[in-house]
């Protein structure tokens, strides 16, 4: 085992100290070290999105970011997404419009889709089909996917964004 | 909406679009897949693989990898202690199948890449892949054969020379004077039909936790078979099934590609019973490309005779099928599963079929998503849509000409196949409702000036599902080890809920919330008050598990078969009560009631309450409220429908885009039209990936060249369109749901509708045939040689 680094993740609020190999990918850090396995691993390329979640208010696919280059960042899951008694708007429509099916892509097309929703509020679904390119499902065809986001989108008052990070030096 | 069980009336759940029970902890991240689940004290897995296609094994040196900082074993097949190889189970009577051994590590030679030579264990899921990458393993390459019909030549490589050929098997199915009809045609023609290898691809990648402790053996596997995977850990490891449990959590996918028994499976739990420790093993989606079963890969001779006024006279298919370096689960038996629906929707009065099978260094194929059906309705449809080129016929008319008329109980086919129910030209009308086709050509027209060109392909289909009878495909039929019954426990509780074990083993498809209403029905409950437990051997009975669209139609019929025997035994502990006769008792609005009388009645949980209590049973009647079915069908069920799809073909590019998909099935009354529909999106998806994207690619070497998910293209959301769907609801007489099975129905219908739109859009350009998959670069070049041109 080659020698381990410490670094400090706020993930869904909650601060967390590790000692991390620097090598650790985050994704690892977050489902091994913090427990937290609602963030799915789908393919070694990037391609799948199964592991996206939130850094400092972006949507990032967390096998491409290693846990040291987390250090100091806001990360937010989909375990971060609910509050309380109240799930996040895109959870429900998810559910009310059969968004997922075996669910192993969904907390990463979930994430997805908040980041979307950030950065554009109100998008057509040429413009959800195209934000939504790097998460695949197979399940779905995207079909009640892309009715999901574009329902969450409509839900009225709504913040469906990204969640929002303290920027801090990442350097990722 | 189908009306309540047995005609009583008040609400029904059946029929509605309820949202899915299974839903909350999957959108909140609180669910639990193979890799998700830890256990103290648990090891790592990592395979050492092939990166020959065909080599001997000189020597292996795991000396560094032992020596590797957290290794506690590192395992080759000289290790193993095992009774016998991965299983094979298809025995088909009277036909000798080629089937080599197939050991978990490989032994002296390996036969396709990835194959694995070793297995290293260690306490760190880093560390295992770093002293895999430290074994040292010599290779003398072999010769390599990849292309199925060079392998079937004098001469060639042979994957196992034991059996001085790469020939599996020769199977035929048939029926009708084959030679007659063609002497009667006017017409004929022959294509060769190109149906390539793909992957199921499902986004969960597989894993598996092996746990021996206690002489107790507990497995979780992201499989769809976990009852399969039970006995075979318990024959392939000699330990009695008694003390082997199965687990199947929550399954991130399958697609076929989890019908299987796997050496990963096998091997960590070998190794775990070895170490005394729990093992863990995850898939990398690299290794998943490689060593997860493949589909499809075939080459179809086929042969069809017409009269000139469209009438089919013969159908003769010859199916050369690729099966890879080993026969694993079912692989040599999938190819032959097209032949049972050769007939398609038509009433060809002869039709024959002839399966090769051959061994290629390749990995096996085995069941993806339609297992045959696709295959076959892909050859069918493609040359139904020629035939009526050749005639000069319109492709719509030249298939009404030919369809079976509907029938509700039963139609023989000239190979013996009894379809159950169908309505083929009711399924097409409704499709017609929805798609214009003279709107399409003047859009064409008008597209053509950017050198876009607009094509609409059909596809009309049958398949066959719910398997199965037992008498059908066991030894003396299909050739299967096994039955294909289904069973189903429903336990009311003291208080009134419900949990229904069912034998099936979903991997998204919903059976929580589909069986609840099912069962919620036949007890006078609300869904919410059934929990479905599935996917794990020691909780409920013996089962049969998931796949080829059987869960419902089988499993869920199953189902209300043990709902109902708990509501004839509440109805008589009713009637024991209300001093009324059972036949008296019918469920109405949540209460068993004396018919006329519905103040007085008992509902479910009341009913429970004298169940466990007894202090006022009827005479001689076991206490508890506990029943169970095993329900073993008459006859598989055969959904239908009709498709259409649109696309855009850039002639300077020769890419495809779909521009618009219309699905009509029939797979009998809905029980919940949301997931119905749901199905419908991702087979659908399944067949246009196939058709335009998707393909597993060995070069003459066998490497892998579509190896990841950069290289083998699942379709995005960008590439598709929303679907559109409707039904048509004939229901099927083999069961009392009237249920057909839809898991796979778009799929089945996907690729030949995409393949015919897109050459519907190349006819102007003077392409008449290509194969898929119709990637850019062959449908330009097939553009530039109509043109005169041929590209280097």
């Amino acid at each position: 085992m080659s020698q381990t680094v410490p670094v400090t993740l706020n993930v869904n609020g909650v601060e967390h100290q590790l000692d991390v190999e620097p090598r650790l990918l985050l994704v690892h850090a977050l489902r091994d070290n913090l427990g937290l396995t609602g963030t799915h691993v789908g393919c070694d390329t990037s391609n799948c999105g199964a592991c996206t979640i939130h850094m400092d208010g972006k949507a990032v696919k967390s096998c491409t970011v290693l846990a040291v280059q987390a250090d100091g960042a806001a990360l937010t899951t989909i375990e971060g997404m609910a509050s309380e008694n109240e799930l996040h708007p895109l959870q429900e429509a998810f559910w009310n419009d059969h968004g997922l099916q075996c669910g192993y892509c969904t907390p990463g097309m979930i994430m997805a889709a908040a980041g979307l929703l950030a950065e554009n509020p109100n998008p057509t679904e040429e413009e959800v089909r195209h934000g939504l390119e790097g998460n695949l499902c197979r399940c779905t065809g995207y079909h009640n996917i892309v009715k999901a986001v574009l329902d969450a989108a409509k839900a009225k008052g709504a913040t469906v964004g990204a969640t929002s990070g303290e920027q801090s030096g990442v350097t990722a | 909406m189908s009306a309540t069980v047995d005609g009583a009336p008040g609400k029904s759940y059946v029929g509605r679009a309820m949202r899915r029970k299974e839903d909350p902890r999957l959108i909140t991240g609180r669910a639990s897949y193979v890799d998700d689940i830890n256990l103290v004290g648990q090891l790592w897995a990592a395979w050492v693989r092939s990166p020959e296609a065909h080599a001997k094994i000189v020597s292996i040196d795991t000396s560094a990898a032992k020596e590797h900082d957290g290794i506690v074993a590192v395992y080759t097949n000289e290790d193993l202690d095992m009774e016998a190889g991965l299983p094979m189970a298809w025995v088909p009577p009277g036909v000798e199948v080629n089937t080599p051994e197939h050991w978990v590590l490989a032994k002296g030679e390996v036969k396709h890449v990835g194959d694995p030579v070793a297995l290293v264990i260690g306490d760190d899921r880093y560390a295992v892949v770093d002293a895999a990458e430290e074994v040292v393993v010599e290779y003398d390459p072999l010769p390599v054969v990849t292309d199925p019909e060079a392998a079937l030549e004098e001469g060639s490589p042979l994957v196992h020379p034991q059996f001085g050929t790469n020939k599996v098997c020769d199977w035929s199915l048939g029926g009708g004077d084959l030679e007659a009809g063609f002497a009667e045609a006017d017409v004929i023609i022959e294509r060769r039909v190109v149906n390539h290898r793909t992957a199921g691809a499902a986004i969960e990648p597989r894993a598996v936790l092996a746990e021996y402790r206690g002489e107790r053996l507990t497995v979780w596997s992201s499989t769809q078979v976990p009852h399969f995977l039970r006995l075979f850990l318990s024959i392939l490891l000699g330990i009695p099934e008694d003390r082997v449990r199965a687990i199947a959590p929550e399954v991130g996918g399958g697609f076929g590609s989890k019908l299987q028994i796997y050496a990963e499976e096998i091997g960590c739990a070998w190794a775990s019973r070895k170490l005394g420790r729990p093992v863990k093993w995850v898939e990398t989606r690299s290794e998943g490309m490689m060593v997860t079963h493949h589909g499809r890969d075939q080459i179809d001779y086929v042969k069809v005779g017409a009269r000139r006024d469209g009438t089919l006279t013969a159908w003769h298919s010859k199916i050369i099928a690729d099966l890879g370096a080993y026969q694993m689960l079912l692989t040599p038996l999938i190819p032959p599963l097209s032949a049972f629906v050769m007939c398609g929707v038509y009433k060809t009065p002869a039709v024959v079929t002839d399966v090769t099978g051959v061994m290629t260094n390749k990995f096996p194929t085995d069941a993806i998503r339609g297992a045959g059906r696709p295959e076959a309705t892909h050859m069918i449809e493609i040359v139904m849509d020629q035939l009526a080129h050749e005639l000069g016929m319109d492709p719509l008319e030249l298939r009404r000409k030919n369809f079976i008329a509907p029938f509700t109980t039963g139609h023989e086919t000239p190979i013996g196949v009894v379809y159950d129910s169908g309505n083929y030209e009711a399924a097409l009308d409704k499709l017609m409702g929805h798609v214009d086709v003279a709107q399409v050509r003047q859009q064409a027209e008008g597209l053509r000036a950017e050198g876009i060109y607009r094509g609409i392909g059909f596809c009309t289909y049958t398949e066959i599902c719910g398997n199965a009878p037992s008498r059908a495909v066991g030894p003396a039929g299909f050739g299967l080890q096994g039955g294909g019954w289904e069973s189903a426990t429903v336990r009311v509780h003291a208080t009134g809920s419900v949990t229904l074990y069912t034998g099936t083993s979903p991997h998204g498809q919903g059976h929580e919330t589909g069986f609840a209403q099912i069962v919620a029905d036949r007890l006078g409950i609300d869904p919410s008050q059934v929990e479905v437990i599935h996917g794990d051997t020691d909780t409920g009975p013996f089962g049969l598990d998931t796949y080829g669209s059987r869960s419902l139609a089988v499993g869920g019929e199953a189902a209300a078969r043990a709902a109902g025997k708990v509501a004839a035994k509440a109805k008589a502990i009713v009637a024991h009560q209300l001093e009324a006769a059972p036949e008296d008792i019918e469920l109405r609005d949540g209460k068993f009631s004396v018919r006329g009388s519905p103040d007085k009645g008992l509902t479910l949980a009341e009913v429970a309450g004298a169940a466990y209590v007894t202090m006022d049973m009827p005479d001689g009647m076991e206490p508890g409220l506990d029943e169970q079915s095993f329900y073993d069908p008459e006859n598989f069920v055969f959904p239908f429908g009709a498709h259409a799809c649109v696309v855009d073909v850039d002639a300077d590019t020769g890419k495809t885009r779909v521009v618009r998909y219309v699905a009509v099935d029939d797979c009998g009354p809905a029980i919940n039209p949301l997931l119905i529909d749901g199905q419908v999106h991702g087979g659908i998806t399944h067949g246009v990936g196939q058709a335009l994207y998707e393909r597993i690619h060995y070069d003459e070497s066998g490497q892998l060249v579509t190896g990841t998910f950069v290289d083998y293209a699942l379709p995005t959301a960008a590439e598709l369109p929303s679907y559109e769907t409707d039904r048509t609801e004939t229901p099927s007489p083999v069961n009392s749901l009237g249920v057909k099975g839809v898991g796979e129905a778009g799929t089945i219908a996907g690729s030949a509708c995409v393949t015919n739109a897109v050459l519907d859009a190349l006819r102007p350009l003077g392409v008449d045939f290509i194969n898929m998959p119709l990637s850019p670069m062959r449908i330009w070049e097939a553009i530039q040689e109509a043109k005169g041109g041929v590209p280097a």
